[in-house]
């Protein structure tokens, strides 16, 4: 039984089915990525396990519990943290405050009106956000503001501020779209990194091949809204379906 | 009955007002993506367009009368327009008589200047700008304008009488088969609906039938793509600013004989006016224009004692509990396109 | 200090210090001189000081951090008035029971025009609260009259029943009072040729308002107060990290409108009358401008810019072209009048022409507002005096957060 469980799930969009009878089992401290070409209904996918989508038929269930029909926070308090394809923090704030919040918000859950306590007094909070600015080997730039970030360390900071939450689930949604190869290279050695430190269970929803091979061990191929195969890179690399439908495709 | 077609037919002058603001709006946001809470003090300065063409062609010298006196057996001076020397006693007088219609030729070049420079000076540097930002500069510009024109001419309402051919009324209920006195029309509502439906007419066919107008409906859809053609969309969209501010002033004009202008007239309608443009959809234009005349008219009935004994004081807030539950409803308006500023 | 770190408790210092010997620092010019004029020593004018300082601060609280720009705020402060003035009707002329009751249904009006308004953001936020506060004036204004007074306002009468002290002895309308001091007392203190007044309803609003400043410091550095900027920063960020923002944003609703509440509350506590016009969408404009002008998302900026357009309001509107001359004497006859027909439409009633104009340059050319302003002259003097040894250190000083 795994963390994620995908069963039948479908979803058409008009005439477009755009997802048809997915099934999907994520296990726990592995790292799986879901890859496919353009078209193959990984974005539609992703937004059915986030709650922004809800399938016509199927389930999706975390952790025993059925995430559908939830709303974003909910689902985030049940244990899913996600990073986007381009970063998103809190640009307005400092770095150490966007590392804050997360740990608020699993600490207090979605909301808590602790107007008159101070940040500063908030021991626990303060040195478990230092802890984590000096694992992604930002704490110098503790006191930036947020907006002002490279793009690398935006990134790093956003991959920081969802570990903080010590998530049951990372969701990635390509996390190096658009990166140039330095940048990519970068993002692959900071998920290993991550991936070495803790133990933690990833799903990578991914287009770019050389991401997924450094890094999962599980794969799933997505074409056409139904997963052709699953199994391990290695597996993955010398299927003949996967080349004629993703591979062949590519070159 | 003859109840509800008079109070649709009250409705109509007001609407006709709510309609032609609202497509002003509705043209600079859909067009420049621009909040702009400075629209009613374009309405209030067409009304005073008509004021200062009143004023001008009234402008007198003063000629002593040798066939009349006084009481005291002095011989009388009078006032003396301009235009009468010019023109002639009759036609002098005529052309007074006709000053607010004569205000639309005045107030159709100065308002459109008006919005070219409002775009080029102003509103230019907003477009980037959150959309808070566009509503306070757009409102510290209203409050300025407001004051100039209280400055200039004063706090009290200033009356711009309609030409003495319109001034009666219509008994329109005998045309439908009703007794004579039941429905009664005063003319210049009725000249001001369909003042306001031929320029919203002409607004959409020329918006429906010339380049420059598919242009800048293209533009509304996709600026980028529209700029990236090569067209200079810019220059288009602070002439389309113009032409709301026209259509604005022109509401304005016309309106005075109906209300006479005052300073402040401008803040009244603006807030109205924005509740409409919600209502009817943000950027879309023919919900506007629906829901100008729809609102127009269920505020006019709201008004029917019979309403008012039954829920008292709904005449003053029915419209903005129509645009609460739109809101809250159907956030897109009645006609808005899905997904623009939804949330 | 008081569980403030040491700038934020210097700033209170500096707060206090300010509110308190107000009357010297607003007087220092003496009563026969010229410059009298400048002076804004006075009751009526302090007492306005603070109170609309407490509506900015409260407002700031919700626009400053969440960036929801309300505009029917007035709509709150109206309803603490008529509520201030309706205790003073019914239980007793202290100032106590008046101002409890207008912040309490402040905040309940405001749950539920925050309740329905918050379920849309942007400008659809900023339309629906003008168009809640439009309804509320609308209504006070005719249907309401038995409950708002209508057109003449709601005033005190002889014949209110006044259950805690009993109707009114003699002829007098009573005054309001904190436990038998009266609020319009005031000690006279002559200095030389000096004057300074001490009103004790200025008091009563200077304490109340220290304290309403101490609660924003404490709410702007809680857990809550961030939360709040991180609604203002990214909203989906926020609730991809497990974070409801609708209750977050309610809440700051509510408080905002309870400080307008309190802010009403002392009006009539000042001057026993509530009149609808106080609801009016100008109304609310005029805090969102205070707000703004002063620095929003700033502490002391809604309290500056509020002492500031309420001081200017004074002063412009009494100056008049008599003085203008006066200034402009130096100058040659035909410059002189030139000088004075200039500035003619800016003064005495034209004060809300120059507010208009002020308020777009603001907008303009600094967003930030006073304190933006003062932090740039400051940051400024400070490079040229440090030009050597200014770097990373003087970058990371500017971008600590909200000042």
């Amino acid at each position: 039984m795994g963390v994620l469980e995908v069963k039948n799930v479908g979803k058409r969009f008009g005439g477009l089915q755009a997802l048809g009878n997915v099934n999907l089992s994520v296990k726990e401290n592995t790292v799986h990525a879901i890859i496919g070409p353009n078209g193959a209904g990984k974005s539609t996918l992703l937004n059915c396990l986030i709650g922004k989508l809800i399938p016509d038929t199927g389930s999706v269930m975390f952790d025993g519990q059925s995430v559908l029909g939830r709303k974003p926070h909910e689902i985030n308090q049940m244990g899913i943290s996600r990073v986007f394809q381009t970063p998103e923090i809190f640009g307005d704030l400092t770095v150490f405050e966007n590392v804050m919040i997360p740990i608020f918000a699993k600490r207090d859950g979605a909301f808590r009106m602790h107007a008159y306590e101070s940040v500063s007094n908030e021991r626990d909070i303060t040195e478990a956000a230092e802890r984590m600015l000096e694992d992604v080997n930002m704490l110098d730039k503790r006191h930036v503001q947020a907006s002002s970030l490279s793009r690398g360390d935006k990134r790093r900071l956003e991959m920081a501020m969802c570990l903080s939450q010590e998530p049951k689930l990372l969701l990635l949604d390509e996390p190096t779209a658009g990166m140039a190869r330095a940048d990519t290279n970068n993002t692959i050695d900071l998920l290993k990194e991550i991936k070495a430190k803790r133990n933690i269970t990833m799903a990578i929803i991914e287009h770019d091949m050389h991401v997924v091979f450094s890094l999962a061990e599980r794969i799933t191929v997505l074409a056409q809204g139904t997963p052709l195969v699953e199994d391990t890179p290695a597996n993955i690399k010398g299927h003949p379906k996967v080349r004629e439908a993703y591979l062949g495709e590519a070159h | 009955m003859d109840q509800i077609i008079l109070q649709i037919l009250n409705g109509l002058d007001k609407g006709s007002a709510y309609a032609l603001i609202a497509l002003g709006l509705t043209l600079i946001f859909g067009t420049l993506g621009v909040v702009n809470f400075a629209h009613g003090a374009l309405f209030m300065l067409g009304a005073f367009c008509a004021v200062t063409v009143q004023r001008l062609l009234t402008l007198s010298h003063e000629v002593v009368d040798p066939e009349r006196t006084d009481f005291l057996g002095n011989p009388l001076k009078v006032d003396v327009p301009y235009v009468m020397d010019i023109f002639g006693e009759s036609t002098g007088a005529a052309i007074i008589d006709w000053s607010v219609p004569l205000a639309i030729l005045f107030a159709i070049p100065v308002m459109i200047l008006i919005g070219v420079v409002m775009e080029r000076g102003l509103i230019k540097h907003f477009y980037k700008r959150p959309h808070a930002d566009q509503i306070l500069v757009t409102f510290g510009l209203a409050i300025v304008l407001q004051e100039i024109i209280k400055y200039f001419y004063g706090a009290n309402p200033i009356q711009t009488p309609a030409p003495e051919a319109f001034r009666g009324s219509l008994d329109f209920g005998v045309w439908l088969g009703f007794e004579a006195n039941q429905i009664i029309y005063p003319y210049w509502r009725l000249v001001y609906f369909l003042f306001a439906a031929i320029i919203i007419a002409g607004v959409f066919a020329f918006l429906q039938f010339t380049t420059f107008g598919m242009v800048v409906r293209a533009g509304m859809a996709d600026r980028e793509t529209v700029g990236l053609l090569g067209i200079d969309i810019d220059k288009r969209f602070t002439m389309m600013f113009g032409i709301a501010a026209a259509v604005a002033g022109l509401a304005g004009v016309m309106y005075g004989p109906i209300n006479a202008p005052n300073y402040h007239m401008g803040m009244d309608f603006l807030v109205l006016s924005f509740v409409v443009v919600v209502v009817g959809g943000m950027g879309s234009l023919p919900g506007a224009v629906a829901a100008g005349f729809l609102l127009g008219i269920l505020e006019s009935f709201a008004s029917m004692s019979a309403v008012i004994d039954l829920i008292p004081g709904i005449n003053q807030i029915i419209i903005y509990l129509v645009a609460i539950v739109i809101l809250l409803t159907r956030p897109r308006g009645l006609m808005g396109r899905k997904g623009v500023m939804e949330d | 200090m008081l569980g403030l770190n040491k700038k934020d408790g210097t700033l209170l210092l500096i707060v206090i210090g300010l509110t308190l010997f107000a009357p010297f620092l607003l007087n220092p010019f003496p009563v026969e001189s010229e410059l009298a004029q400048f002076n804004a020593g006075y009751p009526d004018l302090m007492q306005r000081f603070v109170i609309f300082g407490i509506f900015a601060i409260g407002f700031n609280i919700l626009f400053g951090l969440t960036g929801y720009l309300s505009f029917g705020h007035a709509a709150f402060l109206g309803a603490g008035s008529y509520a201030g003035v309706w205790m003073m009707k019914l239980l007793s002329m202290n100032v106590i029971p008046a101002i409890v009751a207008a912040v309490i249904v402040a905040g309940l009006f405001s749950v539920l025009i925050g309740y329905i308004s918050l379920r849309r953001s942007g400008i659809y936020f900023s339309i629906l609260t003008l168009a809640f506060a439009q309804m509320s004036f609308a209504l006070a204004y005719s249907v309401l009259t038995p409950i708002t007074g209508g057109e003449t306002g709601l005033q005190l009468s002889l014949d209110d029943p006044r259950i805690l002290t009993g109707g009114a002895e003699g002829g007098n309308l009573p005054v309001p009072s904190l436990f038998g001091l009266e609020m319009r007392d005031s000690f006279d203190l002559v200095l030389g040729s000096w004057l300074f007044t001490f009103n004790v309803g200025y008091y009563v609003c200077a304490i109340i308002m220290i304290a309403a400043f101490y609660l924003a410091i404490r709410i702007f550095r809680s857990p809550f107060g961030m939360m709040l900027r991180a609604v203002k920063s990214n909203q989906q960020r926020m609730s991809y990290t497990g974070l409801n923002s609708r209750p977050y944003t309610l809440a700051a609703f509510v408080i905002s409108g309870m400080y307008a509440g309190l802010a009403g509350g002392l009006m009539v506590s000042m001057d026993p009358l509530a009149g609808a016009e106080r609801m009016q969408w100008t109304a609310s404009g005029e805090v969102v401008l205070m707000t703004i002008l002063g620095g929003a998302g700033t502490l002391i900026g809604p309290v500056l810019g509020a002492g500031f357009i309420k001081y200017f309001e004074n002063i412009f509107s009494k100056i008049n072209d008599q003085i203008l001359h006066g200034w402009f004497a130096f100058l040659p006859d035909g410059l002189e009048n030139a000088m004075v027909a200039l500035v003619h439409p800016f003064i005495g009633k034209g004060w809300h022409l120059t507010l208009g104009i002020l308020f777009m340059l603001v907008v303009i050319f600094l967003p930030g507002g006073l304190v933006e302003g003062g932090q740039r002259v400051g940051r400024f003097a400070f490079r040229r005096r440090n030009k050597k040894a200014e770097g990373a250190e003087a970058e990371g000083a500017a971008k600590q957060p909200a000042e």
